[in-house]
């Protein structure tokens, strides 16, 4: 496999309490890529993603063994600074989390938090530039004072996308993002993945392997904490070489 | 066709109960305004609500009731100045900071100060907190409003306290994870998401705990000195609408102008807190939408 490794994932092993949820995960996510992560459900893949700008520290009795490289810095150390970390590597959650504020409240949020406010016509670009690389842009600019929760899921998926650009980040986190959409939604979302990983890293977990195949370039199949097998997606898809990655990508459990 | 009986009578029953409850309080209103109107036919109006003076057994008697109205508004006003900001604060520290069993406990703990009967806490009021007053502020006595203010805003406590933390316990998750995972820190998350997002219903736990102030009775008669006349400082014994009615309803002749003017004091202060409760109602809805 020839590319360039953003996150570089090495004997990870992750601990609720006593239950071993992921298991010695060896993996090289490759820059201005897509990678999806499959895998039935409880297999580990939303908690391998959730460690990577280590939103598992909210929940209590978590213990993470292993190291994640990202541009050579281990970001599981404690002395990391989660908040540059985040800033960093975005998350897109499953279903659409706008806050119940206006659209322009919405997507100034982060900077608000990183004091990064700049002179308004500036800040305004930078808003512009966001929702348009969304899409957005035309459907939205004469509606920025209005409350992001009256928007369509789809709309307001996007705009939890555009708010996460907005902090340039390197990496963006997708977990399930389509699964509160409809297939046309859906379809939309994932051409939008395509052109995203241009700029940015993207790693998306999904249930539907459909989406993993069309969507995604590398794909990494977990089942019960391992991973089992990562490769470019057509090959996964087509030829996997584990016989437990061709029972679950044809249907036969998960 | 039984069962279809069963039906109707439940079905009826529920709906009596329901009726009934609007009845009582339509009632209420009547009987209130009913003997107080039997005041306004002997005494002016406008006399009685914007009148300074409250001496019902003087000769003539004048109901004047600017005293009580501002004595009631000064000592609810304290209390809430005082009990909003620690309310809302331990709401905050209980819904999002404190960890599990520390949580429950201190629930319980409110549930307790909750159920301290008022009487207690005038007890206690004359006994330490009013010569604690008196000491600090070197007063002539410790009778006086702000005595019953700071017994008022630690009976209100327990009801800003737990309809503020459900308002926050039930700001959906999914707001404070995209707050973390645009790299907010608690702090900030908390404070530019989750108490937003809760507004409503603090604003709604400020209007029922300002409600069950100004109903209050027996502590801000034990406390606050009595004395009808307007207040210029809380440092000065001062008089409630309540404490009027409950300390003058006993030496009232039955029928007499005095009598009446007790209700229509009543009146007013069932006014008040009908448009409290009425305005915490609106709140909450709005919350749950």
């Amino acid at each position: 496999m020839e590319f360039t490794t953003k996150i570089s994932i090495d004997d990870l092993n992750l601990f609720y309490g006593d239950f071993h949820a992921l298991k010695s995960i060896q993996l090289h996510i490759p820059q201005n890529n897509v990678t999806a992560l499959i895998g039935p459900s409880g297999c580990g893949k939303s908690t391998l993603l959730r460690t990577i700008n280590r939103m598992n520290d909210l929940i209590e009795n978590v213990r993470t063994e292993g190291r994640i490289l990202i541009d050579g810095q281990n970001i599981l150390d404690p002395s990391m600074d989660v908040v540059t970390l985040r800033q960093k590597v975005g998350m897109v959650f499953q279903r659409p989390n706008v806050f119940d504020q206006s659209i322009l409240d919405n997507l100034l949020f982060g900077m608000r938090i990183h004091r990064q406010m700049r002179s308004r016509s500036q800040t305004m670009d930078l808003v512009h530039k966001s929702l348009e690389d969304v899409g957005l842009w035309d459907v939205l600019k004469d509606k920025l004072r209005k409350n992001a929760r009256t928007l369509s899921l789809e709309q307001q998926q996007r705009l939890c996308i555009a708010r996460v650009i907005l902090l340039t980040p390197a990496i963006i986190l997708f977990d399930e993002p389509c699964s509160a959409l409809d297939p046309i939604a859906t379809m939309r979302i994932e051409e939008l993945l395509k052109v995203l990983r241009e700029q940015y890293t993207l790693v998306i977990v999904t249930h539907n392997m459909q989406q993993a195949a069309r969507a995604s370039d590398y794909t990494g199949f977990l089942y019960l904490g391992e991973l089992i097998e990562f490769g470019p997606t057509a090959h996964i898809f087509t030829n996997p070489r584990q016989k437990m990655t061709d029972n679950y990508i044809s249907g036969n459990f998960g | 066709m039984n069962r279809k009986w069963t039906e109707t009578v439940i079905e009826a029953a529920i709906r009596l109960s329901g009726f009934l409850l609007i009845a009582f309080v339509f009632l209420i209103f009547l009987f209130l305004l009913k003997d107080s109107l039997s005041l306004f036919r002997v005494y002016p109006f406008f006399d009685f609500i914007a009148g300074t003076k409250w001496l019902p057994i003087s000769e003539p008697p004048s109901f004047g009731i600017v005293p009580l109205v501002m004595g009631s508004f000064m000592v609810t006003a304290g209390a809430i100045a005082i009990c909003v900001p620690i309310g809302v604060a331990a709401a905050l520290y209980i819904a999002e900071i404190a960890p599990g069993f520390l949580k429950t406990i201190l629930k319980s703990l409110i549930e307790v100060l909750a159920s301290i009967p008022s009487v207690v806490l005038g007890f206690i009021g004359i006994v330490w907190l009013g010569p604690f007053v008196k000491n600090l502020f070197h007063l002539r006595t410790g009778m006086c409003g702000l005595t019953g203010v700071f017994l008022l805003a630690f009976m209100a406590l327990p009801t800003i306290i737990t309809i503020s933390e459900d308002a926050l316990a039930s700001v959906p998750r999914m707001y404070k994870e995209a707050a973390y995972g645009l790299g907010a820190t608690k702090w900030q998350a908390l404070w530019r998401i989750v108490l937003p997002a809760a507004s409503s219903g603090i604003m709604a736990a400020i209007m029922l705990g300002i409600g069950r102030v100004i109903g209050e009775t027996m502590v801000v008669m034990m406390v606050t000195g009595n004395a009808p006349v307007i207040p210029t400082s809380l440092l000065q014994p001062l008089r409630t609408l309540t404490a009027t009615i409950a300390g003058e309803m006993g030496e009232a002749v039955s029928g007499s102008d005095h009598y009446y003017a007790l209700f229509a004091v009543g009146l007013v202060l069932f006014i008040i807190t009908f448009i409290l409760n009425f305005t915490a109602e609106r709140f909450l809805r709005r919350t749950r939408r």
